[in-house]
C-alpha cells in the first residue's frame, strides 16, 4: 500500500480537482481529505457516510462566575489576551473575569494560579471525522469546527483512519488531499508519505510558494513531483519554475492546460476525468501514469 | 529486563505498529519472566503533540527498560535516552517474532532518531 | 488634506479557501487608498505563503526573527521536582526520573513552567519560529512575516506582525487563508473584513466557512466574487438569502491574469481594474462608517 500526498503551498491552484481525478484513475484507492480547513473533495465524491465520530481538540479554559472573585490575576498571567474583564451585573463596584474561548491556547496558566480554583479547563469539541463510501472507493474526511484549532491533529486522525482502511481491505493506493502553507496541518500531513505531488501554477506566487513546500518536503526527506497546473497562463514563468525545479533536484511530472473543463467539471459535480474526454483528461491520466509508475 | 513492543492489537500474535508515540497499544513484556502487561496509549494517540514524549513518560511510568518499534522522531528519542530505555527500531512483523530476535541478540540498540518529527 | 486622507480603519481580507485572489484585493486595495494620499499599510499576515512582496516589491528597511519565549533550565537550582511538566499541556517541558527535557517546538510560550518553579530555576529564552519585515513599498507601509520552514504554529508570529501596525493609517491585512487558527489571528480586531471568492462550488462551499467564522468573531463583512462570470450563480444567491452585501463582482480577464503572473499590480496595470479597486475601497469605506454609526448608536 502507497500513500501519495498532494500538495500546493498555495491554494487555489486546482489540487482538489487534481485529486478528485486521480480518485477516479486510480481505482483501489482510499481517500483522505486532509484540507480540513477548507474540505471540498467530498462536494466532487460526494460519499454516503458510514461513520460519524467527534472529534475533540485542545482544552479551554472556564471561570465559574459565582466562584470568582475577581482578583485579576489570570488576566494578568494569561500571555494571549483571552481573558477579559467586565462590572458584576449584580454589583456595580466588582469586576467579574471571563475566558473568550477563540483566544485561550488551553494552557492552563490560569487554571494553575487562581487562588480560588474558579477555573477550570474543559476539552473542546473541535469538529467531526467520517467514514464514507463514494464511487471510487471509501473516504475518510473531516469538518473543524468555526473557529476550532488543532486542525493538525484532526490531520492525523483522518490520515491514521485511511491507512486502516487500506490495510483492512488491501488496498493499493491512499490519496491524501493535503492543507495549503507549510504549517502545522501540511507538516501532519506528509510526514511518513511516499510520495508528495506539489501543485503549482506559473506566477510569481505559486514559484513562490513551490520552493517553500519544496524546502518543507527536503526537510522530512519526501520524494516529491511537481505538476504545473493552468502552465499555459505563463509559459515564461512555467519554464522557470521547470528550470528550478531541475536545478533541485525535483521532477516535474506533468503540466496541465488551463481549461474552463474545470470549472464546469465542479458544478456538474464530477472529476474533469469523468466530465469529458478533452486534452486535459488526457494530460492529467499521463500524470496519474508517472505518479504510478514513481510509486510502485 | 521489561521491554515495550509498540502493537496494532492487545496480544503477541498482533503486528508490529511502526510508529511509536501514536501506537494504540504497547505489550510490555517481561524477557525473563514472559509476564506481558497490556497498555493502552489513547491518551496519546489523542494528543495534539508530543505523542513521542507523552508515550515514553507512560512506558517509563510502568518500568519498561527498553522499546522496539518501527520509527522513532528526534523528540520521543531524546525523551527515551534520558528515561534509560534501549531503542531498538525497523520492528516489523509480529510481536512474538520480535521478541525472539531480541532474546537472540539480533537486534541493534540505535543511537539515533531515523525520522524527524510529526511522523 | 482632505478628511479621506486621515481615516484610520483596519480592513482585513480573508477567504475560506486559498487562491481566491486575496493577496491581489489586498495589495490593490492598499495601492488605490494610497494614491488617495491616505496613510496606508500593507500587513502580511499569511506568514506561511506570504506572497504580497511580489506586486508590492517593497523596500525593506529592518528585519527581526521572532520567536517564543521558551524555558531554559538553570541545572544548578533544578532539584527535579517535576511541577513544571504538570502544568504544561503540550508537553514541551517534562521531567523523566529527575531530569528535564525541553522541546521548544512543542512550546507555546504560556510561560506557566516559569510561573511554577519552585525553585526559580526557569528563565525565558526566545526560540526563533520566523523574520518579521518592515519596509516601504512607495507610499505604502508594509508589514510581513515569514514562517521559518518546518514551523509548526503561526499564531505567535502573526501576533508579533500585528504588533507592527500603525495606529494613524488605512491597514490591509491579507489574511491566512481558512477557518482555523492562523485566520483568527490575523481577523480578530479588524473594523472590517472583505472575504474573497469564486462563484464555483468549492468557492461557495469555503465562503460559507468563512462567514460562519467572521460571524463568530462579530466583525462586519463584505463578500468580493472574483472571476465572477468563470462559474454559476449560487456564491449571488446565497450572499442574497443571508443580507451579506457584494461589494463588488470582477470579471475574468485572461490579460488580468498573465498580469497577475507576472507581479504586476493590477490597478497599474489596467484602467478597467482600476475602477473596479476605486468602487471597492468606495464601498469598504462606506461600509465602515455605518458599522461604526450603528456601533456609536448601539451605546
Amino acid at each position: 500500500m502507497k500513500e501519495l500526498v498532494v500538495i500546493s503551498g498555495k491554494g487555489g491552484t486546482g489540487k482538489t480537482s487534481l485529486v478528485a481525478s486521480f480518485a477516479a484513475l486510480a481505482k483501489r484507492a482510499v481517500l483522505a481529505d486532509c484540507d480540513v480547513d477548507a474540505a471540498d473533495l467530498y462536494l466532487i465524491l460526494k460519499p454516503h457516510i458510514q461513520q460519524r465520530e467527534a472529534f475533540y481538540g485542545g482544552k479551554v479554559a472556564v471561570i465559574q462566575p459565582d466562584q470568582c472573585t475577581g482578583c485579576g490575576l489570570c488576566m494578568e498571567k494569561c500571555r494571549f489576551g483571552a481573558i477579559t474583564e467586565h462590572e458584576s451585573p449584580s454589583d456595580e463596584n466588582q469586576l467579574v473575569y471571563s475566558v473568550d474561548p477563540i483566544a485561550c491556547e488551553g494552557c492552563g496558566v490560569c487554571y494553575y494560579i487562581c487562588p480560588e480554583d474558579a477555573i477550570s479547563l474543559v476539552e473542546t469539541k473541535a469538529g467531526e471525522w467520517f467514514i464514507s463510501e463514494t464511487r471510487y472507493g471509501p473516504m475518510v474526511y473531516a469538518k473543524l469546527g468555526i473557529a476550532a484549532e488543532n486542525s493538525g491533529k484532526l490531520v492525523t486522525v483522518v490520515r491514521t483512519n485511511a491507512r486502516r482502511i487500506a490495510n483492512e481491505q488491501e488496498l493499493d493506493f491512499i490519496i491524501v488531499d493535503g492543507s495549503p502553507g507549510t504549517g502545522c496541518p501540511v507538516i501532519s500531513s506528509i510526514t511518513g508519505a511516499d510520495l508528495v505531488l506539489v501543485v503549482t501554477e506559473p506566477t510569481m506566487s505559486g514559484h513562490h510558494d513551490l520552493t517553500r513546500v519544496v524546502d518543507l518536503t527536503t526537510h522530512f526527506k519526501i520524494p516529491t513531483l511537481v505538476c504545473v497546473n493552468k502552465w499555459d497562463i505563463n509559459p515564461s514563468v512555467c519554464l522557470a519554475i521547470q528550470d528550478w525545479s531541475e536545478q533541485h533536484g525535483v521532477e516535474v511530472a506533468g503540466r496541465i492546460r488551463y481549461d474552463n473543463t474545470v470549472t464546469k467539471a465542479q458544478i456538474a459535480g464530477k472529476s474533469i476525468v469523468e466530465f469529458g474526454n478533452g486534452r486535459i483528461s488526457s494530460e492529467i491520466k499521463t500524470l496519474w501514469r508517472r505518479i504510478e509508475e514513481k510509486l510502485r | 529486563m521489561k521491554v515495550a513492543i509498540t502493537a496494532k492489537g492487545n496480544d503477541l500474535k498482533s503486528e508490529v505498529e511502526p510508529r511509536f508515540g501514536r501506537c494504540q497499544w504497547f505489550l510490555l513484556v517481561d524477557i525473563d519472566t514472559n509476564e506481558v502487561e497490556v497498555i493502552d496509549n489513547t491518551e496519546n494517540v489523542n494528543r495534539a503533540g508530543g505523542a513521542g514524549i507523552g508515550a515514553t513518560e507512560l512506558i517509563a511510568s510502568k518500568g519498561a527498560e527498553a522499546l522496539i518499534t518501527g520509527h522513532c522522531g528526534p523528540n520521543a528519542f531524546t525523551t527515551l535516552n534520558a528515561a534509560g530505555i534501549k531503542v531498538f527500531l525497523g520492528g516489523q512483523g509480529r510481536v512474538e517474532e520480535m521478541l525472539e530476535k531480541l532474546k537472540k541478540g539480533e537486534l541493534q540498540a540505535v543511537e539515533a532518531p531515523d525520522v524527524k518529527g510529526h511522523w | 488634506m482632505s478628511s479621506e486622507s486621515r481615516i484610520v480603519m483596519t480592513i482585513a481580507v480573508a477567504s475560506g479557501k486559498g487562491g481566491t485572489g486575496k493577496t491581489t484585493i489586498a495589495t490593490n486595495l492598499a495601492a488605490v487608498f494610497a494614491s488617495r494620499g491616505c496613510t496606508t499599510a500593507y500587513v502580511d499576515c499569511d506568514v506561511e505563503a506570504p506572497n504580497g512582496h511580489i506586486f508590492l516589491k517593497p523596500k525593506i528597511a529592518q528585519s527581526w526573527t521572532s520567536g517564543v519565549p521558551t524555558p531554559k533550565i538553570d541545572a544548578e537550582k533544578c532539584d527535579g521536582c517535576g511541577e513544571c511538566g504538570k502544568i504544561c499541556q503540550f508537553s514541551a517541558i517534562v521531567v523523566i526520573k529527575g531530569k528535564v527535557l525541553t522541546f521548544p517546538d512543542l512550546c507555546h510560550g504560556c510561560g506557566g513552567c516559569s510561573l511554577v518553579c519552585p525553585m526559580h530555576a526557569i528563565e525565558e529564552v526566545e526560540h526563533e519560529i520566523g523574520t518579521v519585515e518592515v519596509g516601504l513599498s512607495g507610499e505604502i507601509k508594509y508589514i510581513a512575516g515569514r514562517l521559518r520552514i518546518g514551523e509548526a504554529m503561526s499564531p505567535p508570529l502573526i501576533r508579533a506582525v500585528k504588533l507592527e501596525i500603525p495606529s494613524d493609517s488605512i491597514v490591509l491585512i491579507d489574511s491566512p487563508p481558512g477557518t482555523s487558527c492562523p485566520m483568527i489571528e490575523a481577523v480578530r480586531g479588524a473594523d472590517y473584513v472583505v472575504l474573497v471568492t469564486e462563484p464555483t462550488p468549492f468557492g461557495l462551499n469555503d465562503l460559507k466557512l468563512a462567514v460562519e467564522t467572521v460571524r463568530e468573531l462579530s466583525r462586519p463583512f463584505g463578500v468580493v466574487i472574483n472571476q465572477c462570470d468563470i462559474g454559476d450563480s449560487q456564491v449571488e444567491a446565497y450572499c442574497r438569502k443571508e443580507e451579506i452585501p457584494i461589494l463588488e463582482q470582477i470579471p475574468h480577464d485572461r490579460s488580468v491574469a498573465e498580469d497577475y503572473s507576472r507581479g504586476h499590480l493590477l490597478v497599474e496595470s489596467s484602467k478597467d481594474m482600476r475602477a473596479y479597486f476605486n468602487r471597492l475601497a468606495d464601498k469598504v469605506l462606506a461600509a465602515n462608517r455605518e458599522s461604526s454609526t450603528s456601533k456609536s448608536a448601539s451605546l
